[in-house]
């Protein structure tokens, strides 16, 4: 596997190292941490543990400012959230936020120097048109998509297409499920509905549980092609599963749900890269149990090939030859899981011929 | 060393390759294009900027201004701006390369710099007093702006109020002043003394030009000034100029709806607004003529030097 040692990982794996980094170096880790997303969750750790100084002038108003970004969008994402709530008020079901807004509301170690583009929402699929209706009243439409990208959300995908806030442009992913139903492996989303859990001062809103969080962001990074925010997202699967680790019988727990909603493969790549990236402690016992679940060696191979270039800061700076294809094959691997090829490759001739032509053809913004 | 006695075939030199390290108010700029007319607009405006050694290590933002694919070099030509390899805009024709690195570095400061409140106006100072000029586009604002700047102001900025959080004080950021349409024959005809670059036509804003920033506002780009005025300006054909007070209250709605970053701030946001509302004297301006508008102007200037 191609080793993790990109300034930010180092950074993120062991920030003590930051002391004795040169100014150049500095400059190379601003722009890594600035790419992936994780300024202000750096610089979260850094002041925790006390080696903020060790930032030298030049640097430091970038992760400042990247902390004062971060803290607004903590407050706005829980205002938003109980907006979401008033507006499905008359909704006949519950409404599960999920990801980055769900680590937020529930005051997990994971929202911490977190950014947002968008706020994840789960409601019952049977309840999705009711939910969309709702939504619409309350000032969220879909965002501008072709007519192939709206097709194709609502024949596929196992959300429908963002909908954005006309005043206020926040987005929200309305979600019926964790993964299309064309997917190889589904987990029923009725059985993570069956386990979700109140929040604290937010009435009617719920989260999924602790294992089930897990598991789904797991998922959404290898199974859903998100990785422009992959470091990101596994630094989130980082501090939940630190976090998590502390209950007792945690680690037995997660194997078994992720075997019950057939996860087991995207888990064990998600402690795989984890524990690679950035040190997450993995119980041996964990490993073994996970084995039913784990590729062949040859195709694990290919995957970590893949995936320590795939997973790395998307900065110039981190790429080696290897990377822009690492990039595409996991682009292309996701949607392999998540439809069959009689599907994905009109839908891919699609995004590499016709898409880029339409949008050179659209009225430009100024 | 300054930018302009960089020979300019050394200029293109590093700008094609590992880029131009250079200083414009509190930030560092790293600089790369192959574009002769960057280099051009870069050598004619930026002469009196401070450059460094291309192995600098340390740098703020890091942009290009490049021509994309190779068969659009040949089919209506364009250029891409980039942030350290991020695209945040679609690419612009290819003789809009200048303007648009002038733009992209604007956006670099608005979408970055949250350690101050960054509010869209100019600034300009005289006898230690300086004047927040807001104004929606069409106002005049930077007609006014170097009409001043060309009459002894100092200009901090001609289009982003850098609010130091913590002082309250105005940091300079003097980078070029952008001038539209009628304004470029406007400020020619105003003062020989003007460097105004070659324009750009047919861009979202029409005919572009930028000009040169006064030397001794550069040498002096990195100390701050209080802030003594907000002055709202509007330029109206064949108006008498007119200085009127205006509502404090509503000067600060209006500038925090006007700043880039007024809601990420939070309580700070408030708290500096309110601190530079308190501080100031607000005003609405009428003018027409732009000699008039400048004594006016040093009016208020010599008032406020005899109050210190």
């Amino acid at each position: 596997m191609r080793p993790a040692d990109d300034l930010l990982v180092r950074a993120l794996r062991a920030p003590e190292g930051v002391a004795t980094l040169s100014l150049a170096q500095w400059d190379r880790l601003v722009r890594q941490a600035r790419h992936a997303g994780l300024l202000a969750r750096l610089h979260g750790r850094l002041d925790a543990l006390g080696l903020v100084d060790a930032i030298p002038d030049p640097a430091r108003w970038h992760f400042e400012a990247a902390t004062t970004l971060a803290h607004k969008q903590q407050v706005a994402v829980r205002w938003e959230v109980g907006q979401i709530r008033d507006a499905l008020a008359t909704l006949d079901g519950p409404m599960v936020v999920m990801k980055g807004a769900a680590y937020v509301i529930a005051g997990l170690p994971a929202a911490r120097g977190r950014l947002f583009n968008d706020i994840d929402i789960l409601v019952p699929r049977r309840l999705l048109n009711q939910a969309e209706a709702a939504l619409m009243l309350a000032g969220w439409h879909a965002s501008g998509l072709s007519a192939y990208d709206e097709r194709y959300y609502r024949r596929w995908m196992h959300e429908i297409p963002p909908m954005r806030h006309l005043r206020r442009a926040t987005v929200i992913d309305v979600h019926h499920a964790i993964l299309p139903d064309t997917a190889r492996d589904f987990p029923d989303p009725e059985k993570l509905l069956g386990r979700i859990v109140p929040v604290a001062g937010l009435p009617r809103v719920y989260v999924l549980s602790a294992e089930d969080r897990i598991l789904h962001s797991a998922t959404h990074l290898f199974h859903d092609g998100e990785l422009p925010h992959g470091l990101r997202d596994l630094s989130d699967l980082d501090l939940l599963l630190r976090h998590e680790s502390a209950a007792a019988g945690f680690w037995p727990r997660l194997v078994a749900r992720a075997g019950e909603l057939q996860l087991g493969r995207p888990l064990f790549y998600a402690l795989r890269y984890a524990r690679h990236f950035l040190a997450t402690p993995v119980p041996a016992e964990v490993w073994d149990a996970l084995r039913p679940a784990a590729p062949s060696p040859l195709l694990l191979r290919v995957m970590d090939g893949m995936f320590s270039r795939a997973l790395a800061p998307l900065h110039a700076s981190c790429d080696d030859a290897l990377s822009p294809l690492a990039r595409q094959a996991a682009y292309v691997r996701a949607h392999w899981l998540r439809m069959p090829a009689h599907l994905l490759l009109p839908h891919l001739f699609h995004k590499a011929f016709v898409s880029p032509w339409q949008d050179a053809e659209s009225p430009r913004a100024a | 060393m300054k930018l302009l006695q960089l020979p300019h075939a050394e200029l293109r030199e590093r700008l094609r390759d590992t880029g131009i390290w250079l200083r414009t108010g509190p930030f560092s700029l790293q600089i790369r294009s192959r574009v002769p007319s960057v280099a051009e607009g870069l050598a004619e405006l930026y002469g009196q900027f401070e450059v460094r050694h291309p192995r600098e290590t340390f740098a703020d933002f890091h942009v290009e201004v490049n021509a994309p694919g190779a068969l659009r070099r040949w089919l209506r030509p364009q250029v891409d701006f980039s942030f350290d390899g991020q695209l945040p805009f679609k690419p612009l024709p290819y003789g809009q390369a200048y303007p648009m690195l002038e733009w992209g570095l604007n956006w670099c400061v608005s979408m970055h710099a949250h350690h101050y409140l960054v509010i869209h106006a100019a600034v300009v100072e005289k006898n230690g007093g300086a004047a927040i000029l807001p104004a929606p586009p069409g106002s005049g604002k930077s007609t006014l702006t170097a009409g001043l700047v060309l009459s002894g102001w100092r200009l901090l900025s001609d289009e982003l109020a850098l609010v130091d959080r913590r002082s309250g004080m105005i940091h300079p950021l003097p980078r070029p002043v952008s001038l539209k349409n009628a304004s470029i024959p406007l400020i020619r005809a105003f003062s020989p003394e003007a460097f105004i670059n070659r324009p750009s036509h047919d861009t979202a804003k029409g005919t572009v030009a930028h000009m040169r920033p006064p030397k001794e506002s550069v040498r002096r780009q990195h100390e701050p000034a209080r802030p003594a005025w907000v002055i709202f300006p509007r330029w109206i054909a064949g108006a008498t100029t007119a200085l009127t007070p205006r509502s404090p209250a509503q000067t600060f709605m209006f500038l925090a709806q006007n700043a880039f970053n007024y809601s990420h701030l939070g309580a700070d946001g408030f708290r500096t607004g309110t601190r530079l509302i308190d501080e100031v004297a607000c005003y609405d301006f009428a003018y027409s003529r732009l000699d008039e508008a400048v004594r006016t102007f040093d009016r208020l200037a010599d008032a406020h030097a005899g109050a210190d």
